[in-house]
């Protein structure tokens, strides 16, 4: 059960090698986890993702869940919830794929939005009906601030976080008053090993930081959290900016 | 029976869940309702004054217990009432009080069941001489896992673990209750201004005042200024009263026990939810400033109604909406006598991160009830209400927990809305005989609470 503060006992994450994911598993321990499920394709990166949970004192398992196997998702997430409850759904799976890439390979396209969107779909409603079963818990969702407004750098990998988004917020409004939680994080551009050595975006964050965010976000109850908060008040002017203007802007 | 689904919190309004509520009116619709729950067991809930999550049970079922609440008999020659669980003490109060008798105990608030106070075994102000509410039944009609209604008699194993027992043993459907009389409806009250927290605990353990035998006043506690600092630290306001005698009525008053009702029953209008900043620290702190100058230095002998003297914050509808969306999360602890050096340094640790405390009580415990999971033992007690919302308050109350547990002193689980299970468990030693009792009495885990589950009890 969630504290009085929303600190969980329980947490599930979806994506379990993800740097936002496991940020925020390791303050969690520090506060109430006891019970991390980390879920995603076997891998040494997921193993040692575990072990390093398990040694801060969680009691941490693994599972195998892949979100572009869609008929799994309700078997495999069945398994976890029928083990206990969980407190807190961390969905961070997601690809940011190569834009230029993209474009030229539309299966490789296809292959994004299936990750991020229709993956998120699937594994989103069966969580949201085991944590509906269970008459508590949080849907924590990461989308991005890329899903806001479309951009010409990244508008594959934007669209499939904007669907994912609008899904997220409905996802919320249809539990209202079931006593489960579906909360929103759009972080900016992420400062992580992959993003390493390129240049700098504006308002960029890093995983501690998006951590930091979700924590207070399950404090206050909140349903959307943006990370920088500085972020909310910019993307509610560039939201309403002209798209001939928008395109020459440098963002 | 109605029946609906509700999304339900505590009276601290934190931690929301969502659970099917009955509303049994019978003790067979209750024993219905028990039969008929779901995987995830069934908790009674009375009027949700408890903090925490004691009440609530996410993705079950809960007894809203409220339906059942006849006063049954009032044996004024024996002096004991017998009543359903679901009456409040208040209207349980409203019919004593005319005939000369009143509660033994009398907790802080009178918007709480029978059931509920017998659940979590409430005490009162002159909890060294009364002891808590468990002394005083004689018996209570308890429904267990199988659907059957027991009769339990104090004494006995399952009675220790129901008093107090937070409603995990079994559903609460009514009680005898033993009664005590009194000469009159009003209390004569006595106020002393204290300068820290060393002069407020003398003047406790000093017991001035008093009637003409010179006897110490029953009833004692004392409201403490948590955000004084310096020398002022846990200055406070002392309060002692005891029930007048009949002389203090006019005469034609004295057979009707009439007295002036200052707290008018519920029914009035929810308040709104006021922005969580508007008890922030400067309002509390002026607050305080005015509530300590604006007490007498000393007086005695005025006097008050029972209403106005147990109850006055009942006279503010909605007080669980002050602390805003966040909600309030109440911390009541106890330590043993001659650990006074810890009680002073979780005075000081809340008094120097100058936390918004409103609420702060300070009272004595007498001897310990036999309830296993009763909250009393000898000591002091404090009791505060904090804003959900202050940054970093998680980690602050589990300091406190270390340095209330170090000092072999525990939480009230009736109140509690947080604590660590291990914590709980450590202090509470006879939780391993509850848990025992339950599983061999409820093997199939029929009784469930949130706070069951989050303290693993």
């Amino acid at each position: 059960m969630k504290d009085a503060f929303g600190a969980p006992q329980s947490l599930l994450v979806l994506g379990g090698t993800s740097e936002i994911a496991l940020a925020t598993a390791r303050r969690l321990i520090a506060l109430r986890t006891r019970r991390v499920w980390l879920a995603g394709r076997p891998s040494p990166a997921l193993d040692t993702a575990a072990a390093e949970l398990r040694g801060r004192g969680a009691d941490v398992r693994t599972v195998d869940f892949d979100a572009l196997d869609t008929g799994t998702h309700e078997e495999v997430l069945g398994k976890v919830f029928a083990e206990g409850d969980i407190d807190v759904v961390l969905m961070a799976f997601g690809i940011a794929g190569d834009q230029a890439r993209d474009e030229e390979e539309p299966l490789a396209a296809v292959r994004v939005a299936q990750t991020n969107y229709t993956g998120a779909v699937s594994a989103g409603l069966v969580c949201a009906g085991a944590l509906q079963a269970q008459g508590h818990g949080s849907l924590v969702v990461l989308s991005s601030v890329a899903g806001e407004r479309a951009r010409r750098a990244d508008f594959i990998y934007g669209s499939s976080k904007a669907g994912l988004d609008t899904f997220a917020q409905g996802l919320g409004d249809a539990l209202q008053g079931t006593g489960v939680q579906v909360m929103v994080v759009r972080p900016g551009s992420v400062r992580t090993r992959g993003t390493a050595g390129q240049p700098e975006q504006p308002l960029s964050t890093t995983p501690e930081e998006v951590a930091g965010a979700i924590v207070t976000g399950l404090r206050r109850r909140s349903e959307t959290v943006w990370v920088p908060g500085s972020l909310r008040v910019v993307m509610s002017a560039l939201r309403h900016v002209p798209r001939p203007l928008f395109r020459r802007l440098p963002v | 029976m109605s029946v609906d689904t509700v999304s339900l919190t505590g009276w601290g309004r934190t931690a929301p869940s969502t659970a099917v509520r009955f509303r049994p009116r019978t003790y067979e619709e209750a024993a219905a309702a028990v039969r008929g729950r779901g995987p995830r067991g069934a908790i009674a809930r009375g009027l949700g004054r408890a903090p925490g999550d004691a009440a609530q049970n996410a993705g079950g079922s809960v007894l809203d217990m409220t339906g059942l609440d006849r006063v049954r008999a009032l044996d004024e020659s024996t002096g004991t009432v017998r009543c359903d669980a679901g009456v409040s003490l208040e209207r349980l109060l409203r019919v004593l009080l005319p005939r000369g008798w009143f509660l033994p105990v009398v907790p802080g608030t009178g918007r709480i069941t029978v059931g509920g106070a017998i659940g979590s075994d409430v005490h009162g102000r002159d909890h060294p001489a009364a002891g808590s509410l468990a002394r005083y039944v004689s018996e209570l009609d308890l429904l267990t896992a199988d659907g059957e209604v027991r009769t339990v008699s104090p004494g006995t194993a399952l009675f220790d673990a129901t008093t107090g027992g937070l409603g995990l043993t079994g559903v609460i459907l009514g009680a005898t209750l033993r009664l005590k009389r009194v000469g009159s409806p009003l209390v004569s009250v006595s106020t002393e201004r204290a300068t820290d927290l060393d002069d407020l605990l003398a003047r406790f353990t000093a017991g001035r005042g008093g009637d003409r035998h010179g006897a110490p006043m029953p009833y004692a506690s004392a409201w403490v200024d948590l955000l004084a600092r310096g020398r002022a630290t846990g200055r406070g306001v002392l309060t002692r009263g005891e029930h007048a005698p009949p002389s203090v009525l006019p005469a034609h008053a004295r057979r009707t026990m009439r007295a002036p009702r200052t707290v008018q029953p519920d029914g009035r209008p929810a308040g709104p939810v006021l922005p969580g900043g508007l008890l922030g620290r400067t309002s509390a702190a002026l607050y305080n400033e005015a509530r300590y100058r604006s007490a007498p230095r000393s007086r005695t002998g005025e006097l008050r109604t029972t209403a106005a003297f147990f109850h006055a914050l009942d006279a503010l509808p909605e007080g669980n909406r002050l602390h805003g969306r966040a909600g309030l999360v109440r911390y009541r602890f106890t330590v043993g006598y001659g650990q006074e050096e810890a009680l002073h340094r979780v005075v000081r640790r809340i008094s120097a991160r100058r936390c918004p405390a409103f609420r702060a009580g300070l009272q004595r415990f007498g001897a310990p009830s036999p309830g296993w999971l009763s909250f009393p033992v000898p000591g002091w007690t404090l009791t505060l209400d904090l804003p959900a919302a202050l940054p970093g308050l998680g980690r602050f109350l589990d300091g406190l927990d270390e340095e209330v547990a170090a000092a072999g002193g525990r939480v009230c689980l009736a109140q509690d809305s947080r604590t660590r299970p291990e914590t709980a468990a450590a202090m509470y030693p006879r939780l391993a005989e509850f848990r025992e009792l339950r599983a061999e009495l409820d093997p199939t885990g029929a009784f469930r609470s949130d706070l069951a589950r989050r303290l693993a009890l």
